[in-house]
């Protein structure tokens, strides 16, 4: 429930469908390049990569030659802005394009953490209930389903309404922990297709060891959907993330995009009209997150030939 | 029939359970003392009055207690309906609150779910293989549902409401008036509960429309698809089939997304101070008042499990293959 | 037999691709009388569902470049969909690879059916009798139009749509790989019902595409043998099975132990060499690389001739 997903949307439906396996007859390079190949004559993968990657450099690049906490009191108050505070400032002079650069970092590495944390936990639960089956699939079905319908982000806002320590990494531990379910769901149906397949069936003849015909034989040859799944999971995890920083349950000495919606609408901005506050934050969110997702259609349509446009 | 929705059931009742267990857990389990935390808060000048409130939530927490003791009087009291007392508005019982702001909340969610879910699909499915059209949906689509629910709630709020003046951004009716049947009344809550909708709507919205979009371009190359085509029945015929089908997808995908519309509707509530749960969660984290915040909690919870449920059982109102299955279990 | 119902000429089809164009099918040109059942065997990638396809529906990958296609005398518009579309079903008409899932799984079978008669113009009502009198030939009972697709067999679901395409008993029923998910009992009775369908009347002439070659000798009156592409013998069934003239139709046949049950095309890939690219097709006969029998001639492109009565073959050395 983590990703603002639909399911059948950006997931890659029935993704492994005729690929992987007759890959590894074709030889690897040659898909490796045709992969490549229309990946760069992709429109949607390249304008949602272009959009990510200037925000991200700008995230890394841009806060060391700012200097100084961005929650400094650096400048007049709630100026908007000019060509020396970019973004304006809040009501307390703080400069809102610091806060910008710095609310980016902290939500790049939300979903990198949130996200990935997810995806692991997904992907765990996903290949040993697909390739296991049985009781063991049975189990894990059942946590994932309970897991699936309880409202991640209503539980979250409880727990860390009672956590006092509360940074950055506890709160992408917490999303991750929350956000995996239909990771798990799908990551499960597409091991238990590639679980009957004949590459599977030799390794396992071989006598292979259950870990190393996940991660030798299935793992590999998912290894796109795996990708996309954990870009869906990362925009998922940042948009909640977002949510509680907004509640005020976000890192409370930090600096992040919610965070600065939270003190915008606390600050009455809106009523201020000082919207150099409040819209650059979500309009980062945002684009992430809706680059991210564009990129995953684009992504898919390299993946599975049949989605190209003709 | 009975076999599944008992399963269905089943698994609902566990959540309920892991739910309650959650809620019982955290306050005991995470580090700090939550009464004092509490009590720190309120807004209690009395000291009198003060030790008696510590008194009364000591003893309800029962931390003298066994914990297992603790457990079960926690189940007791809930099935009695006794959520505990709020701090933030002491002494009105916590289920009382909650019943005044759920009103509200479902004021909100439920046009917006239906009316996102039904818009969205049949755009979706207009917008698919319309060259033109599915450029621009496409890309929009993606872009509002990656919006987060509260910015476009504030875009909303600042433009339509501040700016331009048309509507009002904070709570459900105006400051002057009481609830009443008067027309003053009504349309000014109508006023009131336009933007926070639109808002919920429109996030949810695109999402519909993308993964209808992404289902129906799916259902148009199914076989069944191409063998009506090859007999040359209209494209009409054939796209009415495809979307049929791919509603029964898209209704699996509304079960999935309440959790995530739901928290929506909380961040929402919170920019346009409206009174329900959202809000009453924001008091509840300020005033610390963790009764109040368990308790709306539990109602979410509950909330969600029964629109679940609601679901499953349309969803096998509507395929045809779900009940031939059942009843070839049956028989 | 009588006259020419199907007269197929210089059809060249190509499929669009990132890459270029592929070319598909490229001159086909052959006939077929009327009650012909053309048997349509070639290994994948040959063409032989591409000529089916063209024939009803192309895809929107594919394209018509040239050539006509005239049934009855009168010329198809294979080429643009909407004016085919008066064409489909009522003169033309489909048996699918995927007969399994071609039915509409949340409509029942019955109200699947009216719905798309109507769409053709056709009132249910008229063909009811029609439909429970066949229904009744292939052993379905009218039951089955009350029940949804997942409440049928495979072999239930394939003879509904065998019906269900050949009701307004078209002139040309293109049948695709019908066979192909069948076990082979099963193979022969639908392909004998088929048979028993055009002896009814209910289909004037059928292309039986199938890689099964000894299946197709068992109910085709001709047989045609396509390779990259390119028709390369065309003649009655027994002629091509017991004197084939083009060295792929002999090796085709000579690597089956005996004309009879076999998986034919195991034996297909059997024959060194494989098909060459269709991106870039090369000049000369096709087959050259693989043919045992080449020579210089072969360079230049062999011409589809009449080698004996009835008897068509592409090849410098077949005459």
């Amino acid at each position: 429930m983590s990703a603002q997903q639909v399911p059948g949307g950006p997931v890659p439906g029935e993704g492994v469908g005729a690929g992987p396996g007759e890959a590894a007859a074709v030889g690897a390079p040659r898909r490796g390049n045709e992969t490549v190949y229309f990946a760069l004559r992709n429109p949607k993968l390249l304008a949602g990569a272009v959009v990510v990657a200037v925000l991200l450099v700008a995230a890394l690049a841009v806060p060391p030659f700012l200097g100084g906490s961005p929650n400094a009191y650096v400048g007049p108050q709630a100026q908007p802005p000019s060509a020396e505070f970019w973004f304006g400032t809040t009501n307390f002079g703080q400069d809102v394009f610091a806060q910008f650069v710095h609310g980016l970092r902290s939500t790049f590495l939300v979903g990198l953490l949130g996200g990935g944390i997810a995806a692991l936990v997904g992907m765990v639960v996903g290949f040993v209930a697909g390739y296991r089956g049985g009781l063991v699939d049975e189990v894990l079905n059942m946590i994932t389903n309970i897991v699936l319908v309880l409202p991640a982000m209503v539980v979250l806002i409880i727990a860390a309404a009672y956590l006092e320590a509360r940074g950055i990494l506890v709160q992408s531990l917490f999303i991750g922990l929350t956000s995996w379910p239909w990771a798990a769901r799908a990551i499960r149906a597409q091991t238990l297709s590639l679980a009957t397949r004949d590459f599977v069936d030799l390794a396992r003849l071989s006598g292979r060891r259950a870990h190393a015909i996940i991660f030798r034989e299935i793992a590999p040859n998912m290894s796109s959907y795996l990708f996309m799944t954990f870009i869906l999971l990362f925009g998922g995890a940042i948009l909640i993330a977002a949510g509680l920083d907004f509640i005020g349950l976000g890192p409370p000495q930090g600096v992040s995009l919610g965070l600065m919606m939270h003190s915008a609408v606390s600050w009455s901005a809106l009523q201020l009209g000082m919207w150099w506050w409040f819209v650059p934050p979500g309009l980062g969110i945002t684009a992430i997150v809706g680059s991210l997702y564009i990129m995953n259609v684009g992504l898919d349509e390299v993946f599975n030939p049949r989605l190209r446009e003709t | 029939m009975w076999r599944y929705f008992g399963r269905k059931l089943f698994v609902y009742a566990l959540t309920f359970f892991v739910a309650v267990t959650i809620n019982w857990m955290i306050p005991r389990f995470m580090p700090g003392d939550p009464v004092r935390s509490m009590l720190a808060r309120a807004s209690v000048g009395n000291a009198e009055a003060l030790e008696a409130m510590r008194a009364y939530y000591s003893s309800l927490f029962g931390l003298d207690l066994p914990v297992w003791q603790q457990y079960l009087n926690f189940w007791g009291s809930l099935l009695r309906g006794d959520l505990g007392t709020s701090v933030w508005l002491f002494p009105t019982p916590v289920s009382e609150v909650i019943l005044g702001a759920v009103p509200y909340t479902l004021g909100l969610l439920v046009p917006a779910i239906l009316l996102s879910w039904i818009a969205g699909n049949k755009f979706g499915a207009f917008a698919a293989r319309g060259r033109w059209l599915d450029n621009t949906v496409l890309p929009v689509g993606y872009l509002l549902t990656a919006t987060p629910y509260m910015w476009l709630g504030i875009l909303l709020a600042w433009s339509l409401g501040i700016v331009a003046g048309i509507f009002p951004t904070a709570g459900a009716y105006g400051f002057a008036l009481q609830p009443s049947l008067s027309w003053a009344f009504v349309s000014s809550l109508v006023l009131h509960w336009f933007l926070p909708f639109l808002s919920l709507f429109l996030v949810a919205f695109g999402g519909w429309a993308i993964g209808m979009r992404n289902m129906i371009i799916y259902e148009l190359e199914a076989d069944y698809s191409s063998y009506l085509e090859a007999l040359g029945a209209p494209r009409r015929l054939v796209r009415r089939y495809a979307f049929r089908n791919a509603l029964l997808p898209q209704l699996t995908g509304l079960a999935l997304q309440l959790g995530t519309i739901v928290a929506g509707a909380l961040l929402t509530e919170i920019v346009f101070s409206y009174p329900g749960l959202g809000n009453l969660i924001l008091e509840a984290l300020n005033n610390r008042d963790f009764f109040l915040l368990q308790g709306a909690f539990l109602f979410i919870v509950l909330g969600v499990l029964i629109a679940n449920f609601v679901i499953d059982v349309v969803y096998v109102l509507v395929d045809p293959r779900v009940r031939v299955q059942m009843q070839g279990g049956a028989a | 037999m009588s006259g020419v119902s199907l007269e197929v000429s210089d059809l060249t089809v190509h499929y669009r691709t990132l890459r270029g164009d592929v070319h598909a099918l490229e001159g086909v040109g052959f006939t077929m009388a009327d009650g012909e059942i053309m048997g349509l065997v070639g290994e994948s990638g040959s063409g032989k569902s591409t000529l089916g396809k063209s024939l009803i529906r192309m895809d929107s990958r594919m394209r018509h470049v040239r050539g006509t296609v005239r049934l009855d005398g009168e010329e198809l518009p294979i080429g643009d969909q909407a004016a085919m579309t008066p064409f489909r079903y009522h003169r033309v008409s489909l048996i699918p690879q995927y007969s399994m899932s071609a039915l509409n799984p949340t409509r029942r079978i019955g109200r699947m059916i009216d719905e798309l008669l109507e769409s053709r113009g056709v009132r249910p009502a008229s063909v009811r009798a029609e439909l429970l009198r066949r229904l009744d030939l292939v052993g379905l009972s009218g039951q089955v139009l009350r029940r949804y697709p997942i409440e049928l067999s495979g072999g239930m679901k394939q003879r509904v749509v065998m019906v269900l395409s050949t009701l307004l008993d078209p002139s040309l029923l293109i049948a695709d790989e019908v066979t192909s998910a069948l076990d082979v009992s099963t193979q022969r009775a639908v392909a004998q019902t088929l048979v028993e369908f055009r002896d009814r009347g209910y289909l004037a002439g059928m292309i039986f595409v199938s890689h099964d070659i000894s299946l197709v000798n068992q109910i085709a009156d001709t047989i045609m043998v396509m390779y990259a592409g390119k028709p390369v013998e065309k003649g009655t069934a027994e002629a091509v099975v017991n004197g084939p003239r083009h060295p792929y139709t002999r090796m085709l046949i000579s690597s089956l132990p005996e004309v009879g049950v076999t998986h034919a095309e195991r034996r297909l890939e059997g024959i060194p060499g494989s098909p060459p690219g269709l991106l870039d097709p090369p000049r000369g006969c096709r087959f050259r690389e693989r043919c045992p029998l080449a020579f210089d001639k072969c360079d230049q492109e062999p011409p589809f001739v009449e080698v004996d009565r009835g008897h068509w073959a592409a090849c410098w050395k077949a005459g």
